[in-house]
């Protein structure tokens, strides 16, 4: 018993067995080579292993699937003994919700309800989540893109070009019709949000997507022409910067209860909302290039 | 200006500046990282002398609507000497790995790994001062992916699959984190701390909902457990710590799973309330894995032969000590956890960087046998692992000693068979520590004739003056224990 539990350690620590090769060569990096030779600090697998790394894989798949089932059950047990939802006799008093729909128009001036919430009243939320976007496409800027060496001839030659349509008319054909109005749709939602439902965060999801089309349609040289490495930093910086700078204008001016310079404008027109029309603007900015960055570097590692 | 301020910038200009960071060449990019850091480090000290000086607490809200409709900081003695020691270390760990940041990072990525330990500086300064449970989610989720990075981030064989299985615990804690904060949400309809205390008081006073109550508590306890690697959760640990670069290890180890300690224990005294945690019998379960990881860390370690990994499977260990001071329930129990967190992470953070060099004065094998006769060879850095051993020990006059001394006070407090418990794992873990510890320090300082390679002759004055500032800090830490505690308790008992 205390060979398979040793084994099951193992698993847990260092993964299953039936990784592909390189992924398997990726593990045992630990011993190096004066120390397998020594056999000090890993000592050389017995004959045995296979079979006690079989077994763990069984304990392992086995207590999941129990453990997985038991989880279930009590989230959906405990989910139906939860005070329902808007029931009179619940604990909740609507009173945060009841605010909001009462004082959110005459406090910022917008229509749309929702977007004070997110940009204004928890607004310190938001710039949380807008930096959680960034912090991933720096992971993923860490990850995949290439080191100087790397990124000169041979891999920059390599292209995946050849798997994908090649000036095909069909594809153009579309693009021609569906990107302009996918972008202006897309522009649309980000400036309205203070206005109709959306903001920056829907809006800057559909310009990304219509970034990532045109890519794909028109290829890796006319996209590089008028987005890359140079163009992702600048606007992300600026956006993301500019985002900071009105949060903390407005926190600050706020907590001191001094006048801010943003005022609420004519409820109903695109200039009202004091900054939530700039903040939408920041934020659609700061999605859009991160997600067509994310694929950038998936797709192949360097813009 | 009001003095909350500062603790809006505090967290605003690390933010601000990581886009920054990153559009910039590497050694500006360090440097701005630096500068902030170390401006961080100023205005949380300047937050501390005046709440020492005005002795109160006070909320700050982000902008002019308030709690609980906007958000809500909240500023405590506690709160600000956490900050101050959290920015403090994050400084000296940035500062004494930077030499082996070049080395292991290449040049285009230099800069994006400032950026990230920028975003960690601005998510851990959030988590500490934040008054507000979902802003907790929020910035957790900041300082998960951003230590993943950290993780991979040095190129050494083992790390991506390190971080892989690191992402997946972590993925999974915040998942079962946001179930319990979801069914919180649901019970009482509040999200700032001292709502959802009112209200979770009213629901246990009813006798309703007790149920649902303890699943939301248990999901909460799991997850934060299982991120900040408590025993049963903690195998991702080992390979994480002992495969980043030595920079990443000392935040990874001294900062991130800390901060979601703190969070933690903010939960618990702020949002739960102790009593009710204490009812829910919650405390019992922590209580007996603070045991197994405190006995079984420590096991671990002692079979460990790498210096690195060893080292790791220490900390698993020490973190038992941090939830074991957590599950007495108590005020004094949760000071003894929030100065134990500081002693740890002092010690930690050094013990990184110092085996980082000694291993390279003994030639780049990680085998503590090897190391012999490198205290010689690296007078500094040996003398930074003997302190940050003996720290780690429990040895006057350093920090770990008065934090046991603090932990074990409080284990007597509590009484009971908890005691017991409680004292027995001090006194066996105390042993083992020993065991693994003194064996390394003495090898450490063990005559050999290794001749001199390569790395004895770069420059590492800077490296070395960090080093005695960490060694500065271990030692202050145990001789002015008492006037931290002092600190810590002026804040947790008006919490």
């Amino acid at each position: 018993m205390k060979k398979p539990i040793s084994a099951l350690k193992r698993f847990l620590e260092e993964g299953s067995e039936p990784l592909d090769i390189e992924m398997q060569s990726e593990l045992d990096y630990t011993p190096a080579p004066e120390e397998a030779r020594r056999g000090e600090n890993h000592p050389t697998e017995e004959p045995g292993h296979i079979k006690n790394r079989r077994t763990a894989n069984v304990l392992y798949t086995v207590s999941s699937v129990v453990l997985c089932a038991l989880m279930i059950f009590i989230l959906v047990y405990n989910v139906s003994g939860l005070p329902s939802f808007g029931g009179a006799d619940t604990l909740i008093d609507s009173e945060v919700g009841r605010f909001y729909i009462e004082n959110g128009l005459e406090d910022t001036g917008a229509t749309n309800i929702i977007t004070p919430i997110i940009l204004s009243y928890r607004g310190f939320d938001t710039l949380g989540e807008s930096h959680v976007l960034f912090i991933a496409l720096c992971s993923v800027m860490l990850l995949l893109r290439f080191a100087p060496q790397d990124a000169s001839s041979a891999l920059r030659a390599y292209a995946i070009e050849e798997d994908e349509p090649q000036d095909d008319d069909i594809l153009k054909g579309f693009g021609h019709v569906l990107l302009p109005l996918v972008f202006v749709f897309g522009l649309y939602i980000i400036f309205n949000g203070n206005l109709s439902p959306g903001g920056g965060f829907s809006g800057g999801a559909v310009l990304g997507a219509g970034f990532i089309m045109y890519l794909v349609i028109y290829g890796h040289d006319a996209a590089y022409k008028f987005f890359n490495y140079k163009t992702m930093k600048l606007v992300s910086m600026t956006a993301l910067v500019s985002y900071s700078l009105f949060k903390g204008y407005h926190f600050i001016t706020g907590y001191n209860g001094w006048e801010s310079v943003f005022s609420n404008g004519t409820v109903g027109t695109i200039f009202s909302g004091g900054m939530l029309l700039y903040l939408n603007v920041f934020v659609g900015a700061v999605v859009s290039v991160t997600m067509y960055t994310l694929f950038v570097l998936f797709r192949r590692g360097d813009f | 200006m009001r003095l909350g301020t500062v603790a809006i910038l505090v967290i605003l200009l690390p933010l601000m500046l990581s886009s920054v960071t990153a559009a910039l060449r590497p050694k500006k990019a360090r440097a701005l990282m630096l500068s902030v850091n170390v401006l961080c480090l100023l205005m949380s000290a300047y937050l501390l002398i005046q709440v020492l000086r005005q002795n109160a607490a006070f909320t700050v809200s982000m902008g002019e609507i308030g709690a609980p409709f906007g958000n809500e900081l909240f500023v405590s003695k506690t709160e600000a000497v956490v900050l101050v020691g959290f920015d403090l270390i994050m400084l000296l760990s940035l500062l004494s790995g930077g030499r082996k940041i070049v080395h292991d990072i290449s040049i285009n990525r230099i800069s994006l790994y400032y950026t990230v330990c920028s975003l960690l500086l601005a998510a851990m300064n959030a988590l500490v001062l934040t008054n507000d449970i979902f802003t907790g989610y929020v910035f957790l989720e900041i300082s998960t992916i951003a230590a993943g990075a950290l993780i991979f981030a040095g190129s050494k064989r083992g790390a991506l699959m390190a971080s892989m299985r690191y992402m997946i615990m972590n993925l999974l804690g915040s998942g079962l984190f946001l179930f319990g904060l979801s069914i919180l949400y649901s019970l009482t309809g509040e999200l700032l701390f001292s709502g959802i205390l009112q209200k979770v008081s009213e629901v246990a006073a009813q006798g309703k909902y007790t149920g649902a109550l303890f699943v939301g508590l248990t999901l909460i306890s799991l997850g934060l457990a299982m991120k900040s690697a408590l025993f049963p959760f903690h195998t991702w640990l080992p390979n994480a710590y002992s495969l980043s670069t030595p920079a990443s290890s000392s935040l990874l180890s001294s900062l991130v799973s800390k901060a979601y300690i703190f969070l933690y224990i903010k939960i618990i005294a702020r949002g739960v309330g102790l009593s009710v945690f204490r009812e829910s019998g919650a405390n019992d379960v922590l209580l007996l894995y603070a045991v197994l990881a405190i006995v079984m860390g420590s096991v671990d370690a002692i079979q460990q032969h790498n210096v690195r990994r060893m080292i790791s499977y220490s900390s698993v260990a020490q973190i038992g000590y941090i939830f074991l001071a957590v599950s007495f329930a108590t005020r004094q129990g949760l000071a003894a956890a929030v100065f134990q967190i500081f002693a740890h992470s002092a010690a930690k953070a050094m013990l990184f960087p110092a085996v980082d060099r000694l291993v390279e004065v003994s030639g780049g094998n990680e085998n503590f046998r090897d190391l012999r006769g490198s205290g010689y060879r690296a007078p500094v850095a040996g003398l930074a692992f003997a302190v940050g051993a003996f720290s780690i020990e429990g040895t006057p006059p350093l920090g770990g000693f008065s934090a046991k001394v603090f932990v074990a006070s409080a284990a007597y407090a509590v009484g009971s068979w908890r005691m017991y418990v409680a004292l027995g794992a001090l006194a066996i873990s105390t042993v083992l520590n020993i065991v693994y510890f003194l064996r390394t320090v003495v090898t450490v300082y063990r005559k050999s004739d290794r001749q001199p390679n390569a790395f004895f002759h770069q420059k590492v004055n800077a490296f070395r003056a960090f080093l005695c500032a960490f060694i500065a800090l271990n030692l202050f830490m145990g001789v002015g224990a008492g006037s931290i505690m002092q600190l810590i308790n002026g804040g947790i008992n008006i919490w």
